[in-house]
């Protein structure tokens, strides 16, 4: 992979500043992404993977705020940066596509128009290279350049979402973050669109971190996944082997969830119970509630993440049985 | 296109149930007011005179309902409101004409200097949220809206006009040592007299387009296209104004269509106030005087021109936002 | 689809249950705005009123029509506000006419709402043809300007009393409100509880008695307030210009009688502006507790905790994270 990791993220925790108290929705998260890494990040809805995305890209805004740790970018620690100091990294070295490019465009201007205020806003160029720039990109994910005219309204979801990654490439930058940028799209746009960005890395070698909750298809184009649960990493490692050998049981049940097309026809099985309220959780280990294996230990020690083999888990308990002490 | 036939439609449609409750209304009335008012000027009118007010009024007159409401319609479409009563022999049009032009200058200079210092303090106070801007000026303009136009208008008079003696507080211009005319006195003139009445339009109305704006940009603000703006690193004064003002005044814009009513009221009010020679001082004149054509006149005046704005107004919106503009 | 990653539904992580019976809404209702200090203030003024409304004569010694005193005094203990051109004790005068004031404010105001419920939610849940002509009559009447109406009407009838202002302004008020319940009700058709309503059989009238029309409490009780408001304009503007019945006792018709005699400019200020400045506090009172709805309903609204950042302007900071 690489020598220098592009983006290093230490005990990150965010807070929801709340009347009723701050309620913790990213719990000390580290992570690294090595350059040209496809870093995938899984969890149910409401754990806290998008709040994460946007502290790392300092896109949080109130109640919201990073209460400790750091994201190490290019030599600076991002958090605690002003935004005037952040520009110079944003979108240069750094962009973000969102989940919808409905709501991530501006309905009142053309998408020429944004792609040039993204231009514009990084040094002075000429109206002809943003031009040349512009249709490039479009091109690059496979759309006629004559729509930087157009609207967003007036693209099909598809386009609007390809548009949305042509832009995040303006300045082929070293680390794309994403966030579920397939949700809103029909399957096969989905795999269509998964495969583009696929290529697109390989050709322009930049590292991708992608927040989705869908494991099925994430595991085919990652090289690492991150599972979180309730603001917390459970699991993270290799893709091959999480999926090979899942340790943490709640990727476990993640993985018996959705059935396999070739295997045999077995039940599906769920995970009974339902995810914390982050201002009430319970001691201990947080998935405790809900796991098939928990046992005493697991009321009293909340688990740091302890590495197993080749990955990181955040179990008290092993494979066959024992408990970490 | 078609949207703005759609309005159009709608307006005319709108006309047409002024003019029909125009009509109905002293009909309906227990003892037709029009039978007293014409007792009270009888004798000083002429047959034709006599003859219109009869058709307008329904008195005196065998028609069926149906045809005398033809007739009506028919005055009024060729243009004839009628005699003035209270200003005969003049009729109701070159009447209205001498006061409109008072009404449209201060009411349309006031209106549009609120609406365009209301949208952007609007739009700072939304922008500079939990400033000390943002904590005194949205319930200052909450409670300053609540208070009665009249009252604003008594208490500058009494303050500036009488107490102080700056700006005069009555009258659209000195008639006793004036007279109209383009010279530059009388424009002074009139300027100074409509000042203060300016200043209570203004300090009424600024109320709503500031707190409206503040609300929708609020709204705008928590956009993904906003956090999108600031993720490429785009200048704030950009964001505020190109991403999220822009998309913010579009509803306000339909918002300022459904405060004409307001901003009519107040005028009527601080016209009274300030006897300002202006549509709204005319309208109530009429009304004391029970000049009942001129007071049907002026209210279809006011009908028409309230619409006519609220049209341009959508017109506006719909070319500002290119989902409406483009046919699809 | 896309497989979720459990195979079970999760729950919304923020609490989104629909909002539920009126008792517990008024409860919730009562509880914000005691939090929110612009709710109290408003609130306080307002019950002040109510009870000068209630007990005048605890507060005023006077009758407000007894033209017993020497004309124009000026403020004194014997006469908190001084007398009037006519001698009459203009303390007790908008003392008194307090009650008349608030009688056409609640009365306009639970009347034109209730009104605005009926055709608004009458008409979202109609629809076809019923929804479309309810709009064609709610938007005609939005945009004819209302005042000058008033002012017609009222001239035919050769000025009001209050019966016939309260009957006048309720019949021309009611289309705003209307529309905005209408599109709340819209919103609300397609909600799930009411899909459960749907689904358990419930007849169509119960759905929008029970299950609708508690829902919206809070923007009920917020139109409610701001037409108790215009009523309140549009009545002492009316009366003021002497389209009342001048023989009311009430805040208006004192500022007619103020105007009449030129109060301002004989050198009897407080006669033409102590009235209007009651009708601002007042005004004042049901335009805070409006603004304090505003924030209960959309909480993004509501005021914001600066964050730490150093030396930042956070751009925006409205947002929501």
């Amino acid at each position: 992979m690489a020598d220098e990791p592009v983006l290093e993220v230490s005990g990150l925790s965010v807070d929801y500043i709340l009347d009723a108290g701050n309620v913790r929705a990213v719990d000390d998260v580290s992570f690294t992404v090595g350059r040209g890494e496809f870093l995938g990040i899984v969890g149910e809805s409401g754990c806290g993977k998008s709040t994460l995305l946007f502290a790392v890209a300092q896109l949080l805004a109130p109640p919201a705020e990073v209460a400790a740790g750091s994201v190490m970018f290019g030599g600076n620690n991002l958090v605690g940066l002003t935004d005037g100091q952040l520009s110079a990294v944003r979108w240069r070295d750094m962009s973000v596509v969102m989940q919808s490019a409905m709501n991530a465009l501006n309905p009142v201007k053309t998408i020429g128009a944004q792609f040039k205020d993204a231009m514009r806003a990084h040094g002075k160029v000429p109206d002809r290279d943003i031009a040349a720039r512009s249709a490039e990109v479009l091109q690059m994910v496979g759309i006629d350049p004559v729509h930087l005219r157009s609207y967003p309204h007036q693209l099909s979801g598809g386009m609007r979402q390809r548009s949305m990654i042509a832009m995040a490439l303006l300045f082929t930058p070293d680390l794309v973050i994403m966030d579920e940028p397939t949700s809103a799209l029909d399957v096969v746009a989905q795999r269509s669109l998964m495969v583009q960005i696929k290529e697109l890395q390989l050709a322009f070698g930049f590292a991708v971190v992608f927040v989705t909750h869908d494991m099925s298809l994430i595991s085919h184009f990652s090289d690492r996944l991150m599972v979180m649960y309730a603001g917390q990493v459970d699991e993270i490692g290799a893709t091959r082997t999480i999926f090979d050998r899942p340790l943490h049981p709640y990727t476990q049940g993640l993985l018996e969830a959705f059935p396999s097309i070739r295997g045999p026809r077995v039940p599906l099985k769920g995970i009974p119970g339902s995810p914390p309220d982050l201002a009430r959780v319970p001691s201990g280990c947080r998935f405790r509630p809900r796991c098939p294996y928990a046992v005493d230990k697991c009321a009293e020690v909340a688990p740091d993440l302890y590495p197993l083999d080749e990955a990181l888990v955040r179990c008290v308990r092993r494979e066959d049985g024992s408990l970490v002490s | 296109m078609i949207y703005a036939l759609r309005r159009l439609g709608f307006f005319l449609f709108t006309l047409w149930i002024a003019l029909t409750l125009n009509f109905f209304l002293p009909r309906l009335m227990p003892g037709n007011p029009a039978l007293a008012m014409m007792s009270k000027f009888h004798g000083e009118l002429s047959p034709k005179a006599v003859n219109a007010l009869e058709i307008l009024f329904g008195v005196n007159t065998k028609e069926s309902l149906l045809s005398q409401y033809f007739g009506y319609l028919h005055q009024i479409l060729t243009g004839n409101f009628g005699t003035s009563l209270s200003q005969y022999p003049a009729s109701v049009s070159s009447v209205i004409g001498s006061a409109i032009w008072w009404t449209f200058g201060l009411v349309g200079i006031a209106t549009i200097l609120a609406f365009a210092l209301g949208t952007f303090l609007g739009i700072v106070s939304a922008w500079r949220r939990g400033s000390k801007l943002d904590s005194v000026v949205p319930p200052t303009f909450v409670i300053v809206s609540a208070v009665p136009y009249f009252w604003v208008a008594m208490v500058l008079v009494l303050i500036f006009g009488l107490t102080l003696h700056w700006f005069p507080s009555q009258g659209g211009y000195y008639v006793t040592t004036d007279s109209p005319g383009l010279n530059f006195i009388f424009f002074q003139d009139v300027i100074n007299h409509a000042f203060l009445p300016a200043a209570a339009l203004l300090i009424t109305t600024i109320g709503t387009w500031i707190l409206t704006m503040r609300n929708t940009m609020i709204t705008t603000l928590a956009e993904d296209y906003v956090r999108m703006a600031r993720a490429k690193g785009l200048p704030s004064r950009r964001i505020m104004f190109d991403y999220a003002a822009r998309n913010a005044i579009l509803p306000n814009l339909t918002g300022f269509a459904m405060s004409l009513g307001f901003v009519v009221s107040g005028a009527i009010l601080i016209e009274y106030v300030f006897n300002y020679p202006g549509v709204g001082f005319m309208l109530l004149q009429a009304v004391s005087s029970e000049d009942y054509p001129l007071m049907q006149g002026l209210f279809l005046l006011i009908t028409v021109a309230v619409l006519f704005a609220i049209l341009v107004a959508d017109v506006l919106t719909a070319l500002l936002d290119p989902r409406t503009r483009t046919a699809r | 689809m896309a497989m979720p990653v459990s195979g079970v539904p999760t729950e919304t992580p923020v609490s989104q249950a629909p909002e539920l019976g009126s008792a517990r809404a008024f409860g919730r209702i009562g509880r914000a705005v005691r939090l929110n200090r612009k709710a109290t203030i408003g609130a306080v003024i307002l019950g002040i009123f109510i009870l000068i409304a209630l007990f005048p004569f605890v507060i005023a010694h006077d009758s407000p029509t007894q033209d017993a005193y020497p004309a124009q005094l000026g403020i004194s203990t014997a006469h908190l506000l001084g007398t009037n051109h006519y001698g009459q004790d203009l303390f007790a005068q908008l003392v008194y006419g307090t009650r008349n004031v608030l009688i056409i404010a609640f009365t306009v105001g639970l009347a034109t709402t209730g009104i605005a419920v009926l055709i608004g939610v009458a008409g979202a849940y109609l629809g076809g043809t019923w929804d479309n002509s309810l709009n064609v009559v709610t938007d005609v009447l939005l945009v004819i300007p209302l005042f000058p109406l008033l002012i017609v009407i009222a001239a035919y009838a050769h000025g009001g009393t209050t019966p016939v202002l309260i009957l006048a302004i309720t019949l021309t008020s009611w289309s705003y409100t209307a529309r905005q319940l209408r599109s709340q009700a819209l919103t609300l058709r397609n909600r799930d509880f009411l899909e459960a309503a749907r689904v358990r059989g419930e007849r169509r009238l119960y759905i929008i008695v029970v299950e609708v029309i508690p829902t919206m409490t809070s923007l009920i009780v917020a139109s409610f307030l701001t037409n108790a408001l215009y009523a309140v304009l549009f009545a002492s503007s009316l009366q003021f210009i002497g389209l009342g019945d001048p023989n009311t006792v009430s805040w208006g018709t004192t500022l007619y009688w103020a105007q009449n005699n030129a109060a301002l400019q004989t050198g009897e200020p407080l006669w033409a502006i102590a009235p209007g400045a009651l009708i601002a506090i007042l005004g004042a009172a049901f335009a805070l507790l409006n603004y304090a709805f505003d924030e209960i309903g959309n909480p993004a609204l509501r005021p914001v905790r600066k964050t730490r950042k150093k030396g930042a302007q956070p751009v925006g900071r409205g947002q929501r994270g």
